[in-house]
């Protein structure tokens, strides 16, 4: 004995789990649970479907299977240890949430970064984001039936998180930016490692391109799929990549300039189309831009302070913890108190592959987070995708999560 | 039909399958990290012999994840364990909780705390993986569980032979080596 769609849906609503049903047709309809651990869902998120015959009338995602309170943890830590929550967010693009958070704290604390903390950061946060596109690149692929672009962006991506591993010491939640600048400064022989990159993913892109771009099956399964417009994406505060595609030319490293961006030139590719394709196209040309970007750090990283050297904020050197009795005070306060931040509140908001990374710090004046709250772009994006899917197949509704690149860790925090 | 497409697809894929292989088969053959990553602590000692962690708590207190336990007492002239007051009585590191964001190393007054290179931290019970003072100070060796025949530098362009497997701390360094995270830089 089956039971019939109305008698589920009561039965999910009486439970509580959050499903809800919008039409009145309930015995044609069928409801499906996708998630949470489905291997297309990327991470613990829970899609309740319904469905007529194979065609999704309604999408609900049921998010929170990953929350572990990070927000409210920052507040059991100072402002410097903080970083070590955030960092684990959005866990594909730790430098994003260090850097929103570092501005944050930076604005309230009314400090400057000198120059090359600030290239440093863009050097490490370019690279974050086309190691980001390319575990999308890779699961967007696989989700469409390509496993070798899963293999070719994870390649690439490990080359970069080398990378990390030889600045920060981790591969992942690095624990690198900080407010004030860097954690330390890059190692001897970065450059070779850096430009060896940069010699490398141009044409790695181009082959990406050359495997998916034109396929038919590609084509086939994204082009018109997933369409979402620009009015649509306004309204759902939908930001980066997507919003992008469907033809909103909005881009913070260039409208809202923060760090040493308005040093470099690049272009913000857009698109029109608003579907899984233009999303494709867009983070795409992000990755060359990016690369494009990196270059010019390359070039122009200045030499100076990696971090604010003020006593007040920054433990004091080795040789003059040695040396100074009133260096090892400074160095025992800030480690066993950390520093005092002025009561207010900033909002400081970065572009991370994933759109707008925002993060809203609250300071009562002491030397913990009165608040942190993190506006991740993954968790706003998600919203977009019951306009994506609906009266849509439920393979297209595959292609549109993958191309909505959602991070549960960032979504849940 | 779009067979041109698909054949520049195939090209991609088949060229793609000569070029060097990326993959590692670890354990038999590792990738050694680069100086700075963050692994495994060990505790210090003077070159005579003395610890050189004075027991202050520090680490302790800088810890976000409440990993260290650090309990310090008085030193003797009969019983001398440190230069100075204070010793660390009890010096533990539950390796459940630690992140290895490596705040404590920078927390530490007297460069005592550092973080070695070794990542390969299992074990059987809970016990066993919160460490000790006696695991931790240097006398102790840092013995890989599974030696490898064959290692990669830490950027994979050039690959050791490695002869006689079972390895003592890390082979890149001299027997009084220890690699300065804060640098990345070695000093003897």
């Amino acid at each position: 004995m089956s039971r019939s769609a109305d008698a589920i849906a009561e039965a999910f609503e009486a439970a509580g789990h959050g499903a809800y049903v919008e039409s009145f047709d309930r015995d044609e309809r069928m409801i499906i649970n996708m998630g949470p651990v489905h291997p297309a869902t990327h991470g613990v998120l829970r899609l309740v479907l319904e469905l007529d015959a194979e065609t999704v009338v309604s999408c609900r995602p049921v998010i929170g299977y990953l929350h572990t309170g990070m927000e409210k943890e920052c507040e059991d830590q100072n402002w410097r240890s903080a970083i070590t929550i955030v960092t684990r967010m959005d866990y594909l693009a730790p430098f994003f949430n260090e850097h929103g958070y570092s501005i944050a704290v930076e604005e309230l604390l009314g400090i400057e970064v000198p120059k090359r903390g600030q290239y440093i950061r863009v050097l490490i946060s370019e690279l974050n984001r086309i190691s980001s596109h390319l575990v999308w690149f890779g699961t967007q692929g696989l989700d469409m039936g390509a496993i070798s672009a899963m293999f070719y962006g994870f390649r690439e991506r490990e080359v970069i998180l080398d990378f990390y591993e030889m600045v920060t010491g981790l591969r992942m939640n690095n624990n690198y930016v900080i407010p004030g600048g860097v954690w330390e400064d890059l190692p001897d022989g970065w450059r070779p490692v850096v430009e060896n990159i940069l010699g490398l993913l141009p044409g790695r892109i181009q082959e990406y391109e050359d495997l998916l771009s034109e396929n038919p099956v590609f084509l086939e399964r994204t082009k018109g799929i997933g369409t979402i417009t620009a009015d649509e994406c306004g309204t759902l505060s939908t930001t980066g990549p997507i919003a992008r595609a469907a033809g909103i030319d909005w881009d913070l490293r260039r409208d809202m300039p923060y760090g040493a961006y308005p040093d470099f030139e690049f272009d913000v590719p857009t698109a029109t189309e608003g579907d899984v394709y233009a999303r494709y196209t867009v983070r795409m040309e992000e990755m060359r831009q990016s690369v494009r970007i990196l270059g010019q750090v390359v070039d122009g990283m200045p030499d100076g302070d990696y971090k604010n050297m003020d006593p007040k904020l920054t433990p004091p050197s080795r040789s003059e913890l040695n040396r100074s009795m009133e260096a090892v005070i400074h160095h025992f306060k800030l480690v066993t108190q950390g520093y005092t931040v002025p009561a207010g509140e900033a909002y400081a908001a970065v572009e991370s592959p994933r759109g707008e990374l925002g993060v809203y710090a609250v300071s009562d004046g002491g030397t913990a987070p009165y608040r942190v709250h993190v506006r991740d772009p993954s968790f706003v994006n998600l919203q977009a995708l019951p306009v994506m899917v609906r009266d849509g197949l439920v393979a297209d509704l595959i292609a549109s999560i993958a191309s909505v690149d959602p991070v549960l860790g960032g979504v849940d925090r | 039909m779009a067979l041109p497409e698909i054949l520049n697809g195939m090209k991609v894929v088949i060229t793609n399958v000569f070029k060097r292989k990326e993959t590692i088969s670890y354990p038999e053959v590792r990738r050694q990290p680069y100086p700075r990553f963050k692994g495994r602590h060990i505790l210090d000692r003077h070159p005579d012999g003395l610890e050189k962690c004075i027991g202050c708590e520090l680490c302790a207190g800088a810890c976000p994840a409440d990993a260290i336990y650090v309990v310090g007492a008085e030193n003797t002239p009969e019983n001398r364990f440190s230069p100075g007051e204070r010793y660390a009585q009890i010096y533990q590191i539950n390796y459940l909780r630690c992140i290895f964001c490596g705040l404590c190393v920078e927390a530490c007054p007297t460069e005592a705390l550092l973080m070695t290179t070794e990542f390969e931290l299992s074990g059987d019970s809970r016990d066993e993986l919160i460490y000790t003072k006696e695991q931790l100070i240097v006398d102790a060796p840092i013995i890989r569980h599974w030696p490898a025949k064959t290692e990669y530098s830490p950027d994979r362009s050039e690959k050791v032979k490695i002869k006689d497997g079972g390895m003592v701390r890390d082979a890149r360094y001299p027997e009084n080596f220890l690699p300065d995270t804060r640098t990345g830089k070695g000093s003897e």
